[in-house]
C-alpha cells in the first residue's frame, strides 16, 4: 500500500472526502452569516439555532405530517425563514442604530432560548432521522465506502454556495445588495425599499442555515445541541474568511473542512482545536482574514 | 394591620414547631443538565432523589431534608467551584450523581478537603476507589472495571479477540480503555490501533472509517450518552456492521438504547447494574418515576442516585448529623446496603459499592413487545466477580491501614 507520512493513502483519502462533506456545512452555515453580517451589520448568534430548527421541523414534517425528504428540503427553509422574517421585523430590526454588541447579545439570547425549548422538549439523546431512499446505499471506491448521501451533500452545498454567490455578483438584485451594504442612505434615495431589502436579506441567511439543517439531519441525527456544536466553529470559519466575504466564506468553509480532516489523520487530539489555532494565526497576519477588506 | 401581625406571628410559630428538634440535611444533585449525558442523568436524578427522600419518610426520622440541583456542563472547573460553593456558603451535605469522570474526580477531591459526602453514580472511572479513593467518597453504580469485565470478557469469548478502540478524549474514555485492554490481553486478545476522539464529538465518522480500515474484529466505544448514540447510528450508516466488525459499546445507558431504537442497535451486547424490567421491585420503581417524569424510565445512573440517597440518608438518620462528611461516610460503610433497585449489597472500606452487574443483548424489532422492551439478559455478574478485588485497586486507605496493623502486630 501506498504511504503518505506513515499513513496509507486510502485513510488520507477516505478523510479527506469525509472532511470535504463537513466542510459543506461550514461553507453554506459561514456564507448565511456573512450575508446577514455584511448587510444588516448583525453577527447573527442564531444561526446555530436555525440550523437545528431547519432539522427539526425535517423531523415534525415527516413523523407529524408524512411529509418526506424532498419537500422537507423546500419547506423547512421557507417555515425558518419565514420565522426568521419575524424575528427580523419584532426584534433585530430596533437594534440596527445601535452597537454590534446588542444585536450580538439579542440574538445570542435567542439561541438559548430556543435551544432550551427544544432540549425540553426532546431530551438530548436526538432523533433519527432516516436517509431517503434514492440516496440509501453507496459507492465502494477504491479507498473507502462512500454512502451516496454524504456524496449528494458536497453536491447540494456546492450548488447552492454558487447559485447564492452568482445571485449577489451577478444579477440586478445583487447588484441592490452590494450597493446597500456601502451606503444604505443613497440607495434608498434612489427609491429602494432597503428596509424590506434588509428583512428579505435576513430571512434567506436564515433560510440557508435551514437547509444545511435538513442536509444534516440525516448525517449527525436530529439533536436540540447540533447547533451549538457547529456554530462555534462556524463563527471561526468567518473570521478566517474575512467578516462578510461572500466567497471567502464559501471557499474557508470547504477548505477548513479538508484541514479538519487531514488533522484527523495525523493528530486526532487536535481535530476540534484545530480551526481555531488557525484562526488565531490569521488574525496575527492579515486581522481583516483571508479575504477581507481591510477597514 | 393588627390581623396580618398576628398571621405573621402565627406563621412564625408554625414553621418554628415543624423546624424544631429535626435535623437539617440539604442534598446537591450535580450533573449534565443540557449535554451529551443529560438524558442519562440530568432532571430524572433529581426526581429520583426526591423519590427517594420521600420514600424514606425522612420527616417521620427526624430529618428536614433540602434537594438542590445544577449543570455542572461536563466541565471540571464549574464542576468543583459549584461544589465548593454549595458545602461553603449554601450548606449542602452531601453531593449526588456527578456524571462525566473528569468532573468527578474534581468534586471528589473538593468533597474531600471539605470533609462532605460524595456519593457518585453517574460517572465511571475506576480512580474513585483506586489509586485516589477518598474517605469521604462513595462510587455507587458501576466503573470502568466493571464494565471492561462484562461487556470485554463477553467479545472476546464470542472470538472477538482483536480490537480498535474509538476513545472520548478526556478521564473516562481514558479509563475505560485502560481497563478493557486489560481484559482483552489478559484473554489472549489484542489491541490494533486507537484513537481519541474530541469530547463530545457530533461527528465520529472519520474514526469509524479507520476502525473499518483497521480490520479489527470489535470497534470498541470506549464513550458515552451522545456520543455513543451518534457513532451507533453511525457506524450503521457507513455499513460498519454489514462488513462484519461488531460493536462494543462499553457504557451504555436504557436511555441511550431507547433512543437509537432496537431496530439500529440490535444484538448490541452491553453491562448494566440495573434496567427498568428485572423483576417486580424495578418495575414497581420505574413505573412511579415514569408516572413523574414524562413516561421515561429511569436508566442506572438514576437508579443509582435513588438507592444512594436512600442509603445516605439511613446513615445520617442513625447518626443524627449530617454536619462530619467523613463520619456519614464510615457509617454507610458499615451499614448493609438495601433497597428495592440494586437488592442487597455493602460498600466496601475503599468506597466502592457492590452489587451485581448484568451482561444484556438488545432485543431485536420482532422481539420487543413495546418502546421500552430493550434487553434480555445473557448472564448475572455476581458483585464479587463484576468489580476489582480491593487489593488490586491501589487505594491507599486500605493498603496503608493493613500495613500499619501488620506493623503493630509484630513484637
Amino acid at each position: 500500500m501506498t504511504m503518505i507520512f506513515g499513513v496509507p493513502m486510502q485513510a488520507l483519502f477516505g478523510q479527506l472526502l469525509l472532511g470535504l462533506i463537513n466542510g459543506s456545512f461550514y461553507a453554506i452555515l459561514s456564507l448565511g452569516l456573512a450575508i446577514i453580517f455584511g448587510l444588516l451589520n448583525i453577527i447573527n448568534f442564531t444561526h446555530g439555532a436555525q440550523y437545528m430548527m431547519g432539522a427539526f421541523v425535517a423531523w415534525m414534517l415527516l413523523n407529524y405530517a408524512g411529509i418526506g425528504y424532498w419537500w422537507a428540503l423546500l419547506l423547512a427553509p421557507l417555515a425558518v425563514g419565514l420565522f426568521g422574517v419575524i424575528m427580523e421585523r419584532l426584534l433585530i430590526a430596533r437594534l440596527y442604530k445601535l452597537d454590534h454588541l446588542y444585536g450580538l447579545l439579542l440574538t445570542f439570547g435567542l439561541a438559548l432560548i430556543i435551544q432550551g425549548l427544544f432540549r425540553n422538549e426532546y431530551g438530548v439523546s436526538g432523533l433519527p432521522y432516516a436517509i431517503p431512499s434514492e440516496l440509501s446505499g453507496g459507492q465502494r471506491l477504491p479507498f473507502m465506502f462512500l454512502p451516496n448521501y454524504r456524496g449528494w451533500v458536497v453536491v447540494a452545498s456546492l450548488v447552492v454556495c454558487l447559485a447564492t454567490w452568482l445571485v449577489i455578483e451577478k444579477t440586478k438584485l445583487g447588484a441592490y445588495l452590494r450597493a446597500a451594504t456601502e451606503n444604505p442612505t443613497l440607495v434608498q434615495a434612489f427609491g429602494v425599499n432597503v428596509p424590506l431589502l434588509l428583512t428579505l436579506t435576513y430571512g434567506f441567511g436564515v433560510a440557508l442555515a435551514a437547509f444545511a439543517g435538513v442536509l444534516a439531519a440525516p448525517v449527525y441525527s436530529v439533536n436540540p445541541n447540533m447547533g451549538a456544536d457547529i456554530i462555534i466553529v462556524v463563527f471561526a470559519v468567518v473570521v478566517i474568511g474575512g467578516m462578510g466575504s461572500i466567497l471567502g466564506s464559501i471557499i474557508t468553509g470547504f477548505t477548513l473542512g479538508l484541514i479538519e480532516g487531514l488533522t484527523k489523520v495525523f493528530y486526532p487530539e487536535a481535530s476540534s482545536t484545530v480551526i481555531f489555532v488557525i484562526m488565531v494565526l490569521v488574525l496575527l497576519v492579515k486581522p481583516a482574514g483571508l479575504f477581507g477588506r481591510t477597514a | 394591620m393588627r390581623a396580618q401581625l398576628l398571621l405573621a406571628a402565627v406563621l412564625a410559630l408554625a414553621t418554628a414547631g415543624s423546624v424544631q428538634g429535626q435535623t437539617p440535611v440539604r442534598i446537591g444533585v450535580l450533573n449534565d443538565r443540557s449535554g451529551v449525558y443529560a438524558d442519562i442523568s440530568g432532571e430524572g436524578s433529581v426526581v429520583a432523589a426526591r423519590m427517594a427522600v420521600e420514600d424514606f419518610k425522612a420527616a417521620e426520622k427526624g430529618l428536614k431534608v433540602e434537594i438542590v440541583s445544577a449543570d455542572h456542563q461536563n466541565k471540571p472547573d464549574l464542576g468543583a467551584s459549584i461544589a465548593r460553593q454549595w458545602f461553603d456558603r449554601e450548606g449542602v451535605d452531601a453531593i449526588f450523581d456527578v456524571p462525566t469522570s473528569s468532573v468527578a474526580l474534581a468534586v471528589h477531591h473538593v468533597a474531600r478537603e471539605r470533609n462532605k459526602v460524595l456519593v457518585d453514580s453517574g460517572a465511571g472511572t475506576a480512580d474513585l476507589t483506586g489509586t485516589q479513593c477518598s474517605p469521604n467518597t462513595v462510587h455507587w453504580t458501576f466503573d470502568t472495571v466493571a464494565l471492561a469485565n462484562g461487556t470485554g470478557g463477553a467479545m472476546v469469548k464470542r472470538g472477538g479477540d482483536t480490537w480498535f478502540f474509538i476513545t472520548a478524549d478526556y478521564a473516562f474514555g481514558e479509563a475505560v480503555q485502560r481497563d478493557t485492554t486489560a481484559v482483552i490481553t489478559g484473554r489472549g486478545g489484542r489491541v490494533v490501533g486507537a484513537v481519541k476522539a474530541p469530547f463530545p464529538a457530533s461527528d465520529v465518522s472519520a474514526f469509524l472509517t479507520a476502525a473499518r480500515q483497521s480490520g479489527a474484529k470489535v470497534i470498541g466505544l470506549a464513550n458515552a450518552g451522545g456520543d455513543t448514540i451518534t457513532a451507533v447510528r453511525q457506524a450503521a450508516k457507513l455499513g460498519i456492521t454489514e462488513g462484519g466488525q461488531a460493536l462494543a459499546g462499553l457504557l451504555i445507558f436504557s436511555s441511550d438504547i431507547h433512543a437509537l431504537t432496537p431496530r439500529v442497535a440490535q444484538g448490541l451486547v452491553l453491562t448494566e447494574p440495573f434496567y427498568w424490567d428485572l423483576n417486580d421491585a424495578t418495575r414497581a420503581f420505574s413505573d412511579r418515576f415514569a408516572k413523574t417524569f414524562n413516561g421515561k424510565k429511569p436508566t442506572a445512573a438514576q437508579a443509582g442516585v435513588y438507592a444512594g440517597v436512600l442509603h445516605y440518608l439511613k446513615a445520617v438518620a442513625a447518626l443524627g448529623s449530617a454536619r462530619d462528611g467523613g463520619r456519614v461516610v464510615a457509617g454507610m460503610k458499615e451499614l448493609p446496603t438495601d433497597d428495592p433497585l440494586f437488592g442487597k449489597g455493602t460498600i466496601r472500606p475503599d468506597g466502592r459499592k457492590i452489587h451485581d452487574m448484568y451482561l444484556f443483548e438488545v432485543k431485536r424489532p420482532s422481539e420487543s413487545r413495546g418502546e421500552w422492551d430493550l434487553y434480555k439478559t445473557l448472564a448475572t455478574i455476581p458483585g464479587d466477580e463484576a468489580f476489582r478485588p480491593m487489593g488490586e485497586g491501589g487505594c491507599p486507605l486500605v493498603g496503608r491501614g493493613s500495613v500499619v496493623r501488620l506493623d503493630r502486630a509484630q513484637p
